[in-house]
C-alpha cells in the first residue's frame, strides 16, 4: 500500500468515527421529542400538577428552575468575573495564583452531589437559610464558578495586549484600561461562559436535592427563603416516585428541560456571534 | 536651545541582560530627535524608557536618571499615569482601537476627565486637524476606524496621542508599515507637530532620519555611539562605527 493510500484510509476512518459522535445526541433528542411532544400543551406549561402529579402541568417546576437560574447568575457572576479579572490582569504568576488556579480546576471536577451535600451543610444548616431558593442558588453558584471563571479569564486574555499597551500609553490607569478596553472586548466570551455555566446549573439535580427542591408545592415561591419545585428534580420524582405516572408526562417534562437548556446555549451562541461582528480586530 | 529631556548615566536591564549601557543624551524642546541603529541595538528600549512603558514587562530594572523638565521620571514619587499623559506614544503598527474614529480620539480625554469642562467634539476635531486627518474623516467620524487605510490609521493614532495634550511624542518606527506616500505625509506631519511638541522617533530608515529630524542618535549594541545635529552626523560622522553604519558597510 502506498503512503497516499494509507492517508486516504486514515482520513476515511477518522471522519467516519467523528460522524458517529453526532448519532447519540440526535438519538437522544429524537427519542425525547417523539415521546414527549404529545404531552406539551398550554395547560402543561401553565398549570400546576394535579391528582398526585399524574395530571396537570409543570408550571411550578418550570418557574422554579427559571428562578434558580437567575439566582445562580446573581450569586456566581460578580464573584466569577471579579476572580477572572484578577487572575488575568493583576495576579501574575505567583505561587498563590498557581494554587488558586489549581483550586478552580479541581472545583470543576467535584461531583455535583458533593456540592449538594456541601450546600446542605453550609447554607441550609450552618447559615440557617433552610431549604430555600437562596441556599439552592448559592450552591449552584459555587458549582458554576469554575466554568465561568475559566471561560471569562480566557476571554480576557484573548484581548490583544496591544490594546492595553496603547491605553496605558495614553495615560489611562490599569483599571480604566480594563474597564474601557479589555472588558468590552472580552464581554462576548464572558457572557458565553456565564450562560454555559447557567445552562449546566439549570439541568442539575444533585446540588438542589437537599438545598431547595420540593417534592410538591402547588404554588409559586413567595420569597428567596421558600422552597420551590424545579424541573430536573420534578423529572426525577415523576419518573421514580409516582406509580402509574403516564410516560408522556415524563418525556414532556424532559423535553421542556432540554429546550430550556438548549435555548440558553443558543442565546450564548447568538450573543457571541453578534458581538463578534460589532467589534473586530 | 532648551533641553526637554536629559538622560544621565542611564542603564536598563531585562533580567540579567543589559539592554542599555550608560546612555547620556539631551533631547531638545520642540525638535525632532531621530534614533537609528540596527535591530536589537536598544533604540526601542530606550524610547520606551522615556515614558516607562517598559515597566509593563516583568523583570526589568532601570538605573540612572531621565530628567523631564528637570524632574527624574524614575523617582518613586512620580506617577506613571501622569507621566504617560505628558509623554505620549505612537507605535510601529497602526493600532486604532476597533471602535469608531471619534471614540478612538475621544478615549484619552474621556479617561483623563479632560472632557468635563471642555467640549469633547471640539477636542476631537482639534486633534484630528492636528494630525492632518480632519478633512478626510469629518463626514464619517462615527464609522469604524479600521476601515481607514493604514496611512490614515497611523495619523489617527497620532491624533489619539495628541488628544491628551502631551508635551513629548515618542514614535516607534511609525512608518515601517506604510507605503512611501503615506510615509511622506507622516513626516510632513511630524515637522508640523514639532512646533508644539518634542518628538523622538525611532527609525530603521536612515533616509527618514536624514530627511525628517533635527538631531540624530546612533545606537549600537546598547550604547549611544554618537549623537549630533542630523546634518553633521550624516555629513561628517565622528565615529568610525557611525560612518560604517550610515554608509551601509555595517548594520
Amino acid at each position: 500500500m502506498t503512503r497516499q493510500q494509507t492517508q486516504k484510509i486514515a482520513v476515511a476512518v477518522i471522519s467516519t468515527v467523528a460522524g458517529l459522535v453526532v448519532i447519540p445526541i440526535l438519538l437522544v433528542i429524537l427519542f425525547i421529542v417523539v415521546n414527549g411532544i404529545g404531552a406539551i400543551s398550554w395547560e402543561f406549561l401553565t398549570a400546576p400538577p394535579k391528582n398526585g402529579m399524574r395530571e396537570g402541568g409543570i408550571m411550578p417546576a418550570l418557574v422554579g428552575t427559571i428562578f434558580l437560574t437567575f439566582g445562580t447568575a446573581i450569586a456566581a457572576m460578580p464573584l466569577a468575573i471579579a476572580a477572572a479579572i484578577y487572575l488575568a490582569e493583576y495576579a501574575g504568576d505567583t505561587r498563590l495564583t498557581r494554587w488558586v488556579r489549581l483550586a478552580i480546576v479541581n472545583l470543576a471536577g467535584i461531583p455535583s452531589i458533593v456540592y449538594g451535600l456541601f450546600g446542605l451543610g453550609a447554607f441550609v444548616l450552618y447559615f440557617n437559610f433552610g431549604t430555600s431558593i437562596l441556599a439552592g442558588s448559592l450552591t449552584l453558584g459555587i458549582m458554576t464558578l469554575p466554568v465561568v471563571i475559566s471561560t471569562a479569564e480566557e476571554a480576557i486574555l484573548s484581548v490583544p495586549r496591544e490594546f492595553r499597551v496603547v491605553s496605558l500609553s495614553l495615560g489611562a490607569t490599569r483599571w480604566q484600561t480594563i474597564r474601557h478596553q479589555v472588558l468590552p472586548h472580552a464581554l462576548p466570551g464572558i457572557i458565553t461562559g456565564v450562560i454555559l455555566g447557567l445552562s449546566r446549573a439549570a439541568g442539575e439535580t444533585a446540588p438542589i436535592l437537599f438545598t431547595v427542591a420540593a417534592f410538591y408545592v402547588p404554588h409559586l415561591p413567595r420569597s428567596i427563603f421558600d422552597q420551590t419545585m424545579a424541573l430536573p428534580y420534578h423529572l426525577y420524582v415523576i419518573s421514580t416516585q409516582v406509580p402509574g405516572m403516564p410516560l408522556s408526562n415524563q418525556y414532556g417534562t424532559a423535553l421542556v428541560l432540554l429546550l430550556l437548556v438548549l435555548s440558553l446555549t443558543l442565546v450564548a451562541t447568538i450573543v457571541r456571534s453578534r458581538m463578534r461582528q460589532r467589534r473586530q480586530w | 536651545m532648551e533641553n526637554k529631556i536629559e538622560v544621565q548615566n542611564f542603564n536598563f536591564f531585562y533580567g540579567d541582560f543589559q539592554a542599555l549601557i550608560d546612555i547620556n543624551i539631551n533631547i531638545k524642546k520642540n525638535q525632532i530627535t531621530a534614533l537609528i541603529g540596527p535591530s536589537g541595538c536598544g533604540k526601542s528600549t530606550f524610547l520606551r524608557a522615556l515614558n516607562r512603558m517598559n515597566d509593563t514587562i516583568p523583570g526589568v530594572r532601570a538605573e540612572g536618571q531621565v530628567l523631564l523638565d528637570g524632574k527624574n521620571i524614575y523617582d518613586p514619587d512620580v506617577d506613571v499615569v501622569d507621566l504617560r499623559q505628558r509623554v505620549g506614544m505612537v507605535f510601529q503598527r497602526p493600532n486604532p482601537f476597533p471602535q469608531s474614529i471619534f471614540d478612538n480620539v475621544a478615549f484619552g480625554p474621556r479617561v483623563l476627565g479632560m472632557a468635563r469642562n471642555g467640549n469633547l467634539e471640539e477636542m476631537v476635531r482639534e486633534s484630528l486637524e492636528g494630525a492632518a486627518l480632519w478633512d478626510e474623516v469629518k463626514h464619517r467620524l462615527h464609522e469604524p476606524a479600521l476601515e481607514l487605510n493604514p496611512g490614515q490609521q497611523q495619523r489617527l493614532c497620532i491624533a489619539r496621542a495628541i488628544a491628551v495634550k502631551p508635551e513629548v511624542i515618542l514614535m516607534d518606527e511609525p512608518c515601517s508599515a506604510l507605503d512611501p506616500i503615506a510615509t511622506l505625509k507622516v513626516e510632513d506631519l511630524m515637522r508640523e507637530l514639532a512646533r508644539n511638541y518634542t518628538i523622538v522617533i525611532v527609525t530603521h530608515n536612515m533616509q527618514q532620519a536624514a530627511r525628517a529630524s533635527h538631531w540624530t542618535g546612533f545606537f549600537w549594541l546598547g550604547r549611544l555611539v554618537e549623537f549630533n545635529a542630523t546634518e553633521e552626523l550624516f555629513r561628517s560622522p565622528k565615529e568610525e562605527l557611525t560612518e560604517a553604519y550610515i554608509t551601509g558597510r555595517r548594520g
